[in-house]
């Protein structure tokens, strides 16, 4: 790997001198445009993402009349309120439990011997190694009221608990689908703060407490929030886990948006629906992108 | 090292959300042996007939193998594709690659159910619902981005000197990219491949729009069979999948150890 290592000094900022005498024209042409191997993405992209989500935008105020009664529509009836209200409601418990669980996770990442830390990302990618749908199923036979965690409940002398059809059970579904989305990047950030940082402060007479929260939490901050937004958004469209591990009152607003499309065929309403998650999504990416690169400012600078 | 009481609660914590990320991965395997057709905890008695179920019902075998077809051809489009754009966006000097770069990434985040609906309203004027065709459309779509950070990520420890010291030893612009540039940076190809392929294979929610009786992929014949009845043969698929993957991660960790070992 050491032919790879990259000093500072020597970036790219010379257009390869030598080469542009020997091939003057082509090397012109290619060098100048560099964007146009990019083309083929760019258009598969327009042809099937753009022009879909026009195509539902354009619906969404014309089907089944121009105008806007289908927003109308969406924001007068309560039900597809609640339901908004809930889908963000659930998207910030996921975010909660997942800072929670992967916030200690990450530090024992950083803090064990290189076998041990091996384990520990085995551990955040194995989910990944079953198909999505095959591990919410997983999640139907751990949560189903005579499923393991009700077992062991039972067995240390509790009451059964409902898990099944209920928010709590999509809450710890989704929470363990998304914790690797957490886990990865606050243990980047953390990897790179220096702890001589804290054994400083301890040395200056700060208990550890006052050393965690004065120095490490602020430097591991940027990755709290990069995985919490990460997270966050991914929860809004969240669509399968839901489905199977929800009931009629924990629907996310993904199946009211596939529910009007496939059963009821109103596109304007689904659409609808649908222009008002992505909005959402785009509207959250904005407001914490200059605050996330803020952040990584700040910690880089310190 | 001693162990002090706060250290023993974070170990013990973590232990907790290990179970907790492993055990839904690995409940499904002793399930994929029961008896009894039921999805019910613990499994009973010891079979092996779920296994001979996916083997022999043509359900699950066409699925499956649609499923393998549109990911191969996902994986070569999308690595192609993706490789180029990753390449442009390398040389671009402007500040249009990072505009560009984060337009080429946003089937990650835009809402599965939007985009399938999108998708399904288009196909339907097209005739491309359920046809090989419009699932490689859609499928390479989504597994551009993958592929772009994957190869992005290798490119940017990349040394742009090589090219010119290739280039003033008098090989030309494709010697150059054949000989010195992709060599290097194939582990990112690989990588993107492999991330464009498992993106295809498993992906659901497009595909349960596209569908039609006569193309199911594997993961919709997996949410019909799931939504219908308690069929363990699901859980069979599942251990199936756990097993090749683990192959397929260990024998990829072998050739890397080796490959940088030389």
């Amino acid at each position: 790997m050491s032919q790879t290592s990259h000093t500072p000094t020597a970036g790219g900022d010379h257009p390869r001198p030598p080469g542009a005498v020997r091939a003057p024209q082509r090397r012109l042409r290619l060098a100048a445009y560099p964007s146009l191997l990019a083309m083929p993405a760019l258009a598969l992209l327009i042809a099937a993402m753009g022009y879909p989500l026009l195509t539902v935008t354009l619906r969404s105020f014309s089907d089944p009349s121009w105008g806007l009664q289908n927003y109308v529509w969406f924001f007068s009836t309560p039900v597809n309120v609640t339901v908004l209200w809930r889908t963000f409601s659930i998207a910030a418990w996921v975010t909660i439990v997942c800072v929670i669980a992967a916030y200690p996770y990450a530090y024992l990442m950083t803090a064990v011997g290189p076998r041990l830390r091996l384990v520990l990302i085995l551990c955040v990618l194995v989910p990944f190694w079953v198909s999505g749908v095959v591990r919410t199923l997983a999640w139907v036979i751990l949560l189903q009221d005579s499923g393991i965690i009700n077992s062991v409940i039972r067995l240390l002398g509790f009451d059964g608990v409902k898990l099944i059809r209920t928010q709590t059970g999509v809450v710890i579904g989704m929470a363990q689908v998304l914790l690797p989305f957490m886990i990865l990047p606050l243990y980047s950030v953390m990897r790179g703060i220096d702890l001589r940082l804290v054994q400083a402060a301890r040395s200056l007479g700060a208990r550890p407490a006052r050393a965690f929260l004065q120095i490490y939490l602020p430097l591991s901050l940027p990755g709290v929030f990069a995985g919490a937004i990460i997270v966050f958004i991914l929860s809004l469209g969240f669509y399968i886990t839901p489905a199977l591990l929800g009931g009629p009152r924990s629907t996310m607003l993904s199946t009211l948006v596939q529910s009007q499309v496939l059963s009821l065929l109103n596109w304007g309403r689904g659409g609808a629906m649908g222009v008002v998650l992505l909005v959402a999504t785009f509207v959250l990416l904005a407001l914490a992108a200059p605050l996330m690169r803020q952040r990584h400012k700040q910690a880089s600078r310190s | 090292m001693r162990l002090a009481p706060s250290r023993l609660l974070l170990g013990l914590f973590c232990l907790l959300v290990a179970v907790w990320l492993v055990m839904p991965t690995l409940v499904i395997i002793p399930m994929s042996f029961n008896e009894k057709k039921s999805l019910a905890f613990p499994p009973s008695g010891f079979s092996w007939q779920w296994y001979e179920n996916f083997f022999t019902n043509p359900d699950w075998l066409s699925s499956f193998f649609n499923s393998l077809r549109v990911a191969g051809l996902v994986a070569v489009a999308a690595t192609l594709i993706g490789t180029l754009a990753s390449l442009g966006l390398s040389r671009m000097k402007h500040s249009g690659a990072g505009l560009l770069r984060a337009i080429l990434i946003t089937p990650m985040i835009v809402p599965g159910v939007v985009l399938a609906i999108g998708i399904y309203a288009v196909y339907l004027d097209y005739q491309l619902v359920g046809t090989t065709t419009g699932f490689v459309i859609a499928h390479t779509m989504l597994a551009i981005p993958f592929v772009i950070i994957a190869v992005s990520a290798s490119l940017e420890v990349f040394d742009a000197r090589l090219e010119t010291a290739a280039a003033s030893l008098g090989a030309n612009r494709f010697t150059t990219f054949r000989t010195v540039t992709l060599p290097l940076i194939a582990p990112g190809i690989l990588s993107g491949l492999l991330f464009a392929f498992v993106t295809s294979f498993d992906e659901i929610i497009v595909a349960l729009f596209i569908t039609s009786p006569y193309l199911k992929t594997l993961p919709v014949q997996i949410f019909t069979s799931i939504t219908r009845d308690a069929d363990p043969t699901v859980t069979a698929v599942g251990t199936i999948i756990f097993i090749a993957t683990t192959l397929v991660i260990s024998a990829g960790l072998i050739i890397s150890s080796k490959s940088t070992r030389s």
